[in-house]
């Protein structure tokens, strides 16, 4: 059996994006980041921004460092006997855990299935890890339970084996539900960073950044009027849509922590290639993009938990988006990939001038006036 | 989006760029005061729209890079108490003081929030009357009159758990004291919308017509912008020195009086020191009586600190307009939004910071 050990679950992908760092320093057991910088762990180092990839560069992906483990994708993919199958796990910590839109349960599902869905898999078997935290409402927790049935249902894929465990109060915050992923892959393609090429088309499944904004928009203490639901919801059916219609695909990847913004400059300096993005072709609801100005956020690196993008063959550019948006009519083509070999992700503005669209430092600070 | 995707309008902006183009015969130096401005300029672009003899100075517009060493190293002091609540402004959060920052004091079990709005601040001290709830108030003119109203609310409800730790700094005494330096290169001025929406324009009169400047109140969105520059060039090439509202959707001549109103019902304006720029006579607000019972560096006892800033960082000549970001040393190098060195790198809307998220490769691709 051939392991390719790719990578963990979108939310925590543990690529290594800093590029242009010579190579990663040998795992010597002494902290490899630097205790002068940070003594502590910081909201930001789980952020999508460049603290998480220096964390996951530096710590983890050089601690279990393996020639497989460079591929750096979504979901990894194995080969058994006579079959070839995509493997993930990910983590659900979201508050509150009931938003509009979706809860934690779904979400656990739709997360893993669509990082199955990103290296072209069918889902099949789920695991289900759940951590509550003592005191959590029996109702609450059945309400978790049957939404991640129905998820489950609706997804085709079944929950097959899960682990319970309960902490003190105060030790967790609710539920916290970990899920891993088992597809099978039944086409020939190669679909992973590696392979973007100039030319290469790249779409965006539907309109960006309404699950971080409906978020925003519940959690305690930042209260506003909106309509914005979630967008969390499962895109293997768009993928295996795409993949029987023989579309080329050369790369995917969902929109998750640190939306547009990380998902490209992660391609970008894992595909060492130079991509660029038109403004005003990113598809963001009015309601989303209200919403950001006003909270001083930028709409693409806010989470999407149902949205990816497609890296795919010029020529097929046409088809696909009329593939994704009998799937969601907003999907659209947002830009492409340059001849150039360096790792860049450049954007021209809504006036016409191109600027670097860079990763974001750590969390998003609004602005204050 | 409406009332927005108007004033980015590529071909309007073209339009208003060739036109900029046109007048222009010699070089300008025109400062933006506005942090906000100084970010819309460059995550736009819209610099490179401009005739080469026109710079942008981008100037000390971010209340969160000004803030002094001294007042942040105060508020670490505060948050790292066991029984605080220390809430701010999200840009303020990640600002480095002496040795660290309050997302850092968060990580070490310090109840640091974010909040969006002073008020936010006084419904949590009222949920948690054991605590002693903190709000550090940052910002110009544009969000004093929140934190007034904050503190008026608290004194109206007697609430003795609730203090401000006030760092407030007023635009008109900075650009005067930016203009009165020797070494100013300042033609003109875009000065910050948001700002004149509250307290109106009359008080940049006597600034136009003593340091012979025009200024032009300008507001955010890129046609805002091109806009502005256009009528100050329009002044400059015909000698003219007045203040003009480019941005009268949202600014009237006199502001907004009961605002203004309340600022002066609760604060009154005293010398304040700025981060790189020094101390600036009758620059900042502080707490009037009585309600200096609710200042926070009283309440806690760190008023007297005293810090030196770091000799590296030269984000005060970056502040004053006489070097652009990149020109500094530790620009990128020893100094980056994760680790930055000085507030200008920190703020999203900081003149290091925007460059370094739109800037640091200066060569762009073909399209």
């Amino acid at each position: 059996m051939r392991l390719i050990f790719a990578t963990g679950g979108s939310r925590n992908r543990w690529r290594l994006n800093e590029m242009k760092e010579p190579n990663p320093i040998e795992f010597s057991g002494a902290c490899p980041i630097p205790i002068s910088q940070y003594p502590n762990v910081m909201m930001a180092h789980g952020g999508g921004g460049r603290l998480m990839h220096q964390l996951i560069g530096k710590m983890f992906l050089v601690a279990f460092r393996n020639p497989l483990l460079d591929a750096q994708h979504d979901a990894a993919v194995a080969e058994l006997p006579g079959k070839k199958i995509a493997f993930t796990t990910d983590s659900y910590v979201v508050q509150p855990m009931f938003f509009p839109g979706g809860d934690i349960g779904s979400m656990a599902v739709h997360g893993t299935v669509n990082d199955l869905a990103m290296a072209g898999a069918r889902p099949l078997y789920l695991s289900s890890a759940f951590i509550i935290e003592e005191g959590v409402p029996m109702e609450a927790l059945w309400k978790i339970v049957v939404s991640m049935r129905d998820a489950a249902k609706n997804c085709r894929v079944q929950i097959i084996t899960g682990d319970t465990k309960v902490v003190d109060r105060g030790k967790g915050d609710g539920v916290f539900i970990n899920t891993a992923g088992i597809g099978v892959i039944e086409h020939g393609q190669n679909i992973a960073p590696q392979n973007v090429q100039a030319g290469d088309a790249i779409l965006a499944s539907g309109d960006l950044g309404r699950h971080g904004m409906a978020i925003m928009a519940v959690r305690a203490g930042l209260e506003f009027e909106s309509k914005i639901e979630s967008d969390s919801a499962p895109v293997h059916e768009a993928v295996l849509d795409l993949l029987k219609a023989g579309i080329e695909i050369h790369c995917l990847r969902d929109l998750t922590r640190g939306g547009l913004t990380s998902a490209l400059n992660e391609i970008a300096a894992t595909a060492n290639r130079t991509l660029l993005i038109e403004e005003k072709a990113v598809p963001v609801r009015e309601d989303v993009h209200a919403a950001c100005e006003i909270l001083g956020l930028d709409p693409f690196q806010v989470a999407c938990e149902g949205r990816f993008a497609a890296f795919v063959k010029a020529g097929d550019c046409e088809r696909a988006l009329q593939i994704l948006r009998a799937h969601s009519p907003n999907a659209s083509v947002i830009g492409r990939v340059m001849d150039e070999r360096s790792p860049a992700v450049y954007v021209k503005s809504a006036i016409g001038v191109q600027r670097i669209l860079d990763l974001p430092s750590g969390e998003q600070l609004p602005r204050i006036c | 989006m409406k009332y927005l995707d108007e004033y980015r309008d590529g071909e309007l902006a073209q339009r208003l760029a060739r036109e900029i183009h046109r007048l222009t015969t010699r070089p300008w130096n025109i400062m933006e005061v506005c942090g906000g401005q100084t970010h819309a300029i460059v995550k736009f672009g819209i610099d490179e729209l401009l005739p080469k003899q026109i710079s942008l100075i981008h100037g000390p517009g971010c209340p969160v890079c000004v803030t002094s060493l001294e007042i942040i190293d105060q508020a670490l002091d505060i948050a790292a108490r066991r029984d605080v609540i220390f809430t701010s402004f999200g840009d303020m959060l990640r600002v480095p003081g002496s040795t660290t920052d309050l997302l850092s004091v968060k990580a070490k079990g310090g109840d640091v929030r974010m909040v969006y709005s002073p008020l936010d601040a006084v419904k949590i001290a009222e949920q948690n009357p054991a605590k002693e709830v903190v709000f550090f108030g940052v910002g110009f003119e544009t969000t004093a009159p929140a934190t007034a109203m904050a503190i008026y609310q608290a004194a109206r409800k007697k609430l003795p758990n609730f203090s401000l730790l006030v760092a407030h700094v007023l635009v008109p005494q900075a650009m005067e004291a930016l203009l009165s330096s020797p070494k100013c290169r300042v033609q003109g001025f875009l000065a910050a919308g948001h700002v004149c929406a509250v307290m109106g324009f009359d008080e940049y009169l006597p600034i136009a017509s003593k340091y012979h400047v025009p200024i032009v109140v300008t507001g955010f969105e890129p046609l805002d912008i091109l806009q502005g520059v256009l009528m100050t060039v329009q002044q400059l090439e015909s000698g003219r020195a007045e203040v003009e509202n480019q941005y009268r959707r949202a600014v009237r001549r006199e502001g907004n009086p009961s605002a203004q109103e309340l600022i002066h019902k609760i604060f009154r304006v005293i010398p304040r020191k700025w981060r790189g720029v020094g101390e600036i006579p009758e620059s900042g607000l502080g707490l009037r009586e009585p309600y200096t019972a609710f200042d926070a560096g009283i309440r806690f006892g760190v008023s007297s600190h005293c810090v030196e800033e770091s000799p590296l960082c030269q984000s005060g000549l970056v502040l004053q307009g006489q070097i652009k970001p990149h020109e500094c040393p530790a620009f990128g190098a020893g100094c980056t939004p994760e680790h930055p060195l000085g507030a200008t790198m920190v703020s999203s809307e900081g003149a290091c910071a925007a460059y370094f998220r739109y800037r640091r490769q200066p060569e762009p691709v073909a399209a």
